[in-house]
């Protein structure tokens, strides 16, 4: 490997393109022309440059590596960066979905283009900042400040209701991230260091991990979400832009089903065994609870966005089964659900930008004038609800794996929610694709054009590579999930043999 | 006192004497030439500042003065460049609004020296009557000042409401001192702290030190002393608001913290409990009763209460870190509300003058694109979002309270800072959700200059505030 920072590289390269934006002028057609452009080429190049890190990335290396480690505000909180297989395709993932937000934003974004590419880039910066930090305050000064360019993105851009909506989703995140911010503080007292690496590796006494997992729980629960504070993702994704809501189903829900990895299951094993039940329970919860709200919605997006929170549901599940299947599976369903509902909401963005409606019933026979398209959203669909050989089908029957050698109730519980979702999502396709194509206004529709072909085929690609084929990923993830897996057991037993030894 | 004492002493508050003698020699100068001498007068009157702050900065020498009354210490240095920085900017902002706000008097600026003088005796007291000398000289300039738009009602009520309360609380100030006095014998700190830690304290002197504590708790307007503030915040000029918000908050919590942590540390743990309360009643007022606020001055009002609540936090600790996080915070809110006065003054229409309503500033983002992402920065800085300067204040206080496990305080303060949240989003929506319903006068250099340097400040601290974290520990190595 060679000295070169590639993981600032990654993080900052959005800024140049900030900065160049800042320059151009948006008034006439060559202005609105030029910032798509520079934004479109610079969220492409960082894509390119971050390919570069999964490339040099050691996949039997379960450590951090592409390290870097600097000195920072001179009080303890240090610049340091790194990778592992946990955070590494985050990474990748939050690059690869910003060149299609930009694409997504190429006609319907109307007015105020250069401040909103500005502030999808700013926010790409600290999405990346918040999978590559290695130091807790840092961790959290990029986790906080995604909220700023989304409460600006969803308040400028979004739609009737969008001041509502914002501030919900504002307020809500805030909460819970003010108790991890006295978690954070917590454990440096504690320890005397913010570093991760040394705090991965300290092992916190038993009383006091309960009620930092808890404090980080409050800040990872509300980003994830989790049932019952998920009631701010429906009003945002609905408000939202299409881009805005691709980035926040994509990656932005990610940022807590992290957390809970790095923070909560590695830092606090004791607590998270503790806690696994409580998890447990309201994970089943939201698999079910919010699949039944799903099927009863009208508005495609807050259709999707339910289905959002029960795919985190199987997620959280995964994570605190602690097993290998477990957690690959909840890495592989975060993955795997990046893609697939990135790519539904630009399926219903699609439609969005002719139609100017989200209204379920509003559509019916699209199949007659737009095949293209159906076929694409049928198997968005179809990952969705996770049908085998999709990348959606992988990361569930783990996940239901890893839980059951844990608890069978649970799991059996959590496949109820595999049929509940077919429905919901089949009946939503029947409802906008089948049927005959009857009401005028969706006559004249046009199938995909050449830029969404652009969209959607490369995530159709995906979505059926990674369910034939999902090797590469587990090969990046598999060191570090091992590892990670083996210190949980280990500090379990330790605390086991402790208690053992004093009775 | 022999010479050589004496002329170390002088040497020591060579600052304030500067400031001394250049009031009066500019109070000459108004008077034998008049009003039409108000530009030169608040020149040299800047230029005056100046001279004291480099003096400050660049001659070395540290120690006691006038045999213990007076202190130069890092921490007193410090907060004293700070609150004359605040001066300088407030002055500055003054120009351009002197004329519709009849500040053009040659008074006027020679005030605003006279009350900087006697916040810069303030920070450096280290003696009960050299303590009560500096508060009120900084108190009586700034009642006048208050006042000074004399034609304005709501000036003059301001004014008078300011000094009614503020005579009433230095009363009870001096009581307390009396108190203290009579309990130990003694009015330096270096003493009383000597007798408090040798011998059982005595009720009467908790008496004596909570009067003291509400003296200063009612100068840096903290609940419940806090009643004045939203009035004299609206009725003052504007200019006149940003001067109260920066200097004169900055020496009273420089005197609170030398006082708690000189004084009476070997008592931490009385004090403690009065200043616990004190910050939890400011965090929740300062951001439950802003949500209601239309003038913004008001707002600010509640919002500089509620800072205060936060920077009590880290003195709270009682700790070397939490009197380093009190100095860190206290800089960063002088830097963001000056940068946030510097916006509110720019709030003019083109026809019909000042604007202070909130509401005003919806559409801002349109026509003033630059102002608007200053103020966007701002508010997001005092909401406490990283990466933004406000949110390291904030951080570094609630660590120190974490460390001294105050974990109710701790958390009663970071749930009132999303409450705080609301409010300032509200701006935020305002200027860019909303649509303009007139455009803003164009804004004059020195505000533009430090609005935009406020900015700059809140958003690279990020990079470069390592610094100014360092002098504020070296500040809070002077009492531990």
């Amino acid at each position: 490997m060679t000295d070169w920072p590639i993981l600032s590289t990654v993080t900052f390269l959005p800024l140049v393109g900030v900065l160049l934006l800042l320059l151009t002028r948006e008034e006439g057609t060559y202005g609105r022309r030029n910032i798509l452009n520079v934004s479109l080429f610079t969220t492409t190049f960082t894509f390119v440059v971050s390919l570069f890190i999964w490339i040099g990335f050691d996949n039997s290396n379960p450590g951090f590596q592409m390290v870097e480690k600097h000195a920072w505000l001179g009080t303890g909180i240090s610049y340091h960066l790194g990778v592992d297989g946990i955070s590494m395709l985050f990474v990748i993932l939050t690059t690869f979905l910003m060149p299609f937000c930009v694409l997504a934003s190429w006609d319907s974004v109307g007015k105020r283009l250069k401040e909103y590419m500005i502030a999808f880039l700013l926010l790409e910066v600290v999405m990346v900042g918040v999978f590559v930090s290695l130091d807790i305050v840092l961790f959290y000064v990029f986790f906080e400040a995604t909220l700023i360019p989304m409460f600006v993105i969803i308040g400028v851009w979004g739609g009737k209701d969008r001041v509502y909506a914002s501030y919900k989703f504002f307020l809500y995140t805030l909460t819970g991230s003010v108790l991890m911010m006295l978690a954070v503080m917590a454990m440096y007292w504690q320890t005397g260091t913010t570093d991760i690496t040394e705090l991965l590796k300290y092992g916190f006494p038993g009383g006091m991990q309960t009620w930092l997992w808890l404090a980080c729980f409050a800040a990872f629960s509300v980003k994830m979400p989790m049932w019952p504070v998920h009631t701010w993702l429906p009003d945002a994704h609905v408000q939202a832009p299409t881009a805005g809501s691709v980035i926040l189903a994509g990656v932005m829900l990610k940022l807590g089903g992290y957390g809970f990895v790095r923070f909560s299951l590695a830092m606090f094993p004791l607590a998270s065994d503790y806690f696994a039940p409580f998890v447990f329970t309201l994970s089943v919860l939201a698999i079910i609870y919010t699949s039944l709200v799903a099927m009863m919605q009208d508005d495609i997006k807050k259709l999707i966005a339910y289905s959002s929170v029960a795919h985190m549901g199987y997620v959280t599940m995964g994570i605190f089964a602690a097993n290998v299947q477990g957690l690959q599976g909840a890495l592989f369903q975060m993955l795997s659900h990046g893609i697939v509902s990135g790519a539904l909401f630009l399926c219903v963005g699609v439609v969005y930008d002719r139609l100017h409606t989200r209204e379920i019933a509003a559509y019916g026979g699209l199949v007659n004038n737009m095949p293209k398209y159906a076929v694409a959203f049928m198997v968005f669909t179809m990952a969705n609800v996770g049908l085998p050989g999709t990348s959606g089908f992988v990361g569930e029957f783990l996940t239901i794996i890893g839980v059951f050698r844990v608890n069978t109730w649970v799991a059996l519980f959590a496949a109820t929610g595999v049929i509940l979702s077919a429905s919901y999502a089949l009946w939503l396709y029947r409802r906008v694709i089948f049927g005959a194509l009857e009401k005028e206004s969706l006559k004249g529709l046009l199938d995909l054009s050449a830029r969404e072909k652009v969209i959607l085929y490369p995530l159709v690609a995906l979505t059926i590579f990674y369910g034939f084929y999902p090797a590469p990923i587990f090969d990046a993830t598999a060191a570090s999930v091992d590892q990670l897996v083996n210190n949980y057991s280990a500090a379990l037993q330790a605390a086991k043999d402790l208690a053992l030894n004093v009775h | 006192m022999t010479a050589e004492i004496l002329s170390l002493s002088l040497q020591l508050s060579m600052p304030e004497i500067i400031l001394a003698v250049g009031a009066l020699a500019l109070l000459m100068i108004g008077v034998f030439s008049g009003d039409k001498s108000t530009p030169t007068v608040t020149g040299l009157a800047v230029a005056l500042l100046l001279v004291a702050g480099l003096w400050l900065i660049f001659m070395p020498g540290e120690g006691e003065a006038y045999g213990g009354a007076f202190m130069l210490d890092p921490f007193a240095r410090f907060m004293k460049v700070l609150a004359l920085m605040g001066s300088i900017v407030a002055m500055v902002m003054s120009v351009g609004r002197a004329q519709s706000d009849q500040l053009d008097r040659f008074e006027f600026p020679v005030l605003l020296v006279l009350s900087t003088l006697g916040m810069m005796l303030l920070i450096s007291a280290n003696d009960l009557i050299a303590l009560y000398l500096g508060l009120e000289l900084m108190s009586l300039a700034l009642y006048v000042i208050a006042a000074f738009n004399r034609d304005s009602i709501r000036s003059t009520e301001a004014g008078l409401k300011y000094f009614v309360l503020g005579a009433l609380s230095s009363g009870m100030m001096l009581y307390g001192m009396s108190l203290v006095y009579g309990f130990t014998g003694n009015t330096g700190f270096d003493e009383i702290a000597g007798i408090l830690s040798s011998e059982p304290r005595h009720m009467g002197l908790i008496f004596g030190m909570v009067f003291i504590l509400a003296g200063a708790c009612f100068k840096i307007s903290a609940v419940p002393f806090h009643m004045w503030t939203p009035d004299v915040y609206e009725g003052a000029p504007t200019p006149v608001t940003a001067f109260f918000a920066a200097g004169p908050k900055v020496a009273a919590m420089a005197i609170l913290v030398r006082i708690v942590s000189e004084a009476f540390l070997p008592i931490l743990t009385d004090w403690r409990q009065i200043i616990v309360f004190v910050s939890i009643a400011s965090m929740l007022l300062g951001s439950f009763a802003a949500i209601g606020q239309r003038n913004i001055k008001r707002l600010m009002a509640y919002s500089s209460i509620g800072h205060m609540g936060y920077a009590l936090v880290g003195l709270a600790a009682g700790s070397e870190t939490g009197v380093s996080g009190v100095v860190l915070y206290m800089t960063i809110y002088m830097v963001m509300t000056l940068g946030t006065f510097a916006c509110i003054m720019a709030m003019r229409r083109k026809e019909g003058g000042n604007v202070e309503n909130v509401d005003d500033l919806a559409g801002l983002s349109s026509t003033k694109p630059f102002m608007a992402i200053v103020l966007t920065a701002l508010m997001f800085s005092m909401a406490g979002i990283p990466p933004l300067a406000g949110f390291f204040a904030k951080y570094f206080v609630f660590v120190a309270a974490i460390e001294a496990k105050l974990y109710a305080l701790s958390i009663i303060g970071v749930l009132s800072s999303v409450v705080g949240a609301y409010y300032y989003l509200r701006i935020v929506k305002l200027m860019w959700f909303d649509e303009a319903q007139g455009e803003f006068a164009r804004i004059s250099g020195e505000l533009r200059l430090v609005f935009g340097l406020s900015g700059l400040f809140v958003t690279a601290y990020v990079l470069f505030g390592g610094p100014i974290g360092i002098a504020a520990n070296a500040a809070a190595k002077s009492f531990f």
